[in-house]
């Protein structure tokens, strides 16, 4: 595309760039263009406090083991970043990665003796990709509700998070898999390798590798740039050529991909498929991605931040629980954590040139 | 006499049970300023939206140089090169210069990178948005990796007509330009209007700016209870006239009208 070189009227506005910024204006213009800078000088705060305060939060098995924690979390809080990044939210994450996880478990069992489905002893490889498929399937359900029907993304998930448990309850009862039940491969993702004196599990690389995918994704494709434009301002993004509803639904169907992904690494974190593996999951990956700094009102933010946030809430868990902190305080904590992560936001958002 | 390169006829758009569009016409030649005045709710940005692809008129039929056209998104107007700077500007706050200015038009790198992983090519889109501005003597934007929101209304501004200016091959549509400016900045944006049609292209401004009218437009639209109440001049109508058509107070018969460009313009 090249412009004509033009007989050009003089537009200056030289002047009003002509300002002097604070330091703290300054430090709000970082963090305005680097939303999770904030969470990673927390989360290395966090660290050195603990590291100090007992030695053991340090120790490699100590790291190790809230590596391997942050893995359920973290990988759905990708998910969940980016249909926040759009300004939308999902309540039935927890619920779609369950539904994943049992249809996965459920075709790969070896014996149909306690099973509901009648398919017992499928290939796993080809049961974790059905499991994957339910998990995307049911993504591309909540992107269809609030695409066609323009239904709030708030009022949908928490609609639908009843209904996929249903759906698992009534298709797979609430009947545990137990690990000997099932094919190695199925619960490869626990398996842990030692790096030095620490041990990382597959699960963890595979949520490292979709963490980097992600990132670049949104950060060198248009699509990742349309995804922030249509959370920023979809009007805008509308009127500039962009197909919202394409971008919108194809946000939820991707999250489908990765909850599913995230349905396998969890058979192998727990070690089991069980359908009450934990209720609380909707909700903690919302607060990895706030922590994380990305704004709840959408086109602000980054998929690394949540894993920062992840590791954050997982570290002030364990550093509390070894200082001896009572589980009741560490809860009340990590609220405490959201509401200052959400404060910080809203000043960031406030920036002006 | 020349085809008009934007043609409109009978046009009719409701939003619900309010008639935005009431069987408009519209013409704008190639190469000259057209203004479009009229009251709030007369279907001025109703009207221009239509030619935007922002939204289809339920009835009637839009020419593109002679050739009529249905636009459905603003994605394919922009493709026939009529660009828009809408009146919100339509900029993502917290996208940089660069992307706002190839939003919805990026451009992918070379070779398998681009092709095979999509990847964008960041460089070069920044570079030439870097030579967009100065070209369009906006260069003093220097830093076009800032977020839009951390702009002033004028830079804001300034980013949106420039994406317009920069890509707009056939007609601009300016829907009120000034109305976030400064006096200062506003006669930038007018002399700009007329550096485009210096360069052959055919702009539609809306303003409620009488003095700006009169200054840069060849032909006036009046819109009224959204049809095309008249067209002037600033040469045969005084502004007192063009208020009066406004408001209903004059009627001007159709042989008194500019319909046609007097001349063919400079």
């Amino acid at each position: 595309m090249s412009t004509p070189p033009a007989t050009t009227p003089d537009l200056d506005l030289d002047d009003e760039f002509d300002y002097k910024r604070s330091p703290v204006q300054r430090l709000q213009i970082f963090l305005h263009r680097y939303p999770w800078m904030s969470s990673l000088v927390v989360l290395i705060g966090v660290i050195l406090v603990f590291a100090l305060v007992n030695e053991r939060f340090l120790l490699p098995a100590t790291v190790s083991l809230m590596l391997q924690q942050t893995v359920i979390v973290g990988t759905l809080a990708i998910a969940q970043t980016l249909i926040i990044l759009t300004a939308g939210i999902d309540l039935s994450i927890g619920a779609i990665m369950i539904f994943g996880q049992m249809v996965m478990a459920n075709f790969a069992v070896y014996t149909t003796a306690s099973n509901v489905l009648p398919v017992a002893g499928t290939n796993p490889y080809i049961a974790i990709l059905l499991g994957i498929l339910a998990a995307t399937g049911a993504g591309a359900i909540n992107g269809l509700l609030i695409v066609r029907f323009s239904l709030p993304p708030f009022i949908v998930t928490l609609g639908t998070w009843s209904v996929f448990m249903g759906i698992t309850l009534i298709l797979f009862k609430a009947r545990t898999i137990q690990g000997p039940e099932m094919p190695e491969l199925m619960k490869l993702l626990g398996d842990a390798f030692p790096v030095g004196p620490y041990r990382f599990t597959f699960g963890f690389v595979v949520m490292f590798v979709l963490y980097l995918i992600f990132a670049w994704v949104l950060k060198n494709t248009a699509w990742g740039t349309h995804v922030y434009a249509v959370g920023d301002d979809p009007v805008a993004a509308q009127l500039s050529g962009i197909n919202t509803k394409r971008v919108l639904f194809s946000v939820y169907l991707v999250a489908g991909v990765v909850m599913g992904i995230a349905a396998w690494i969890t058979i192998g974190r727990v070690g089991s498929a069980s359908p009450n593996v934990d209720a609380m999951l909707n909700l903690q990956t919302i607060t990895a991605v706030v922590i994380g700094g990305t704004s709840l009102f959408g086109g602000r933010g980054a998929v690394i931040g949540s894993l920062i946030g992840a590791l954050i809430v997982n570290a002030v868990e364990m550093g509390l629980s070894l200082a001896g902190v009572d589980q009741a305080y560490r809860t009340a904590s990590i609220g405490i954590l959201v509401i200052a992560a959400v404060g910080a936001d809203q000043w960031i958002r406030r920036v002006k040139a | 006499m020349t085809e008009p390169i934007v043609k409109g006829r009978n046009l009719v758009k409701r939003f619900g049970s309010v008639v935005g569009l009431n069987h408009a016409d519209f013409d704008l030649y190639p190469g000259e300023v057209l203004a479009v005045i009229g009251d709030n709710g007369a279907g001025k940005s109703t009207l221009i939206k239509c030619f935007a692809g922002a939204h289809p008129p339920d009835e009637g039929e839009m020419w593109l140089q002679g050739e009529q056209v249905e636009f459905r998104s603003t994605h394919e107007a922009r493709e026939r090169g009529v660009e828009t700077v809408f009146q919100t500007l339509a900029v993502a706050p917290a996208l940089d210069v660069a992307a706002n200015l190839y939003l919805g038009r990026e451009e992918r790198k070379s070779g398998p990178l681009g092709s095979v992983l999509r990847m964008l090519d960041k460089k070069g889109m920044r570079q030439r948005s870097s030579d967009h501005l100065q070209n369009l003597g906006i260069s003093t934007l220097q830093n076009i990796t800032q977020a839009v929101e951390t702009l002033s209304g004028g830079q804001r501004q300034a980013v949106s007509v420039a994406r317009a200016a920069a890509f707009g091959s056939q007609v601009i549509i300016l829907d009120e330009p000034t109305a976030a400016l400064g006096v200062r900045e506003s006669a930038k944006v007018l002399n700009l209007v007329q550096d485009l049609r210096g360069r052959g292209i055919s702009v539609i401004l809306i303003s409620h700016n009488m003095p700006q009218v009169f200054e840069v437009a060849d032909r006036i639209h009046v819109q009224r209870l959204g049809h095309r109440a008249a067209v002037v001049t600033p040469q045969t109508h005084s502004m007192n006239d063009a208020v009066a058509i406004m408001t209903g107070a004059l009627q001007v018969p159709e042989n008194e009208q500019t319909l046609t460009p007097l001349s063919s313009p400079a």
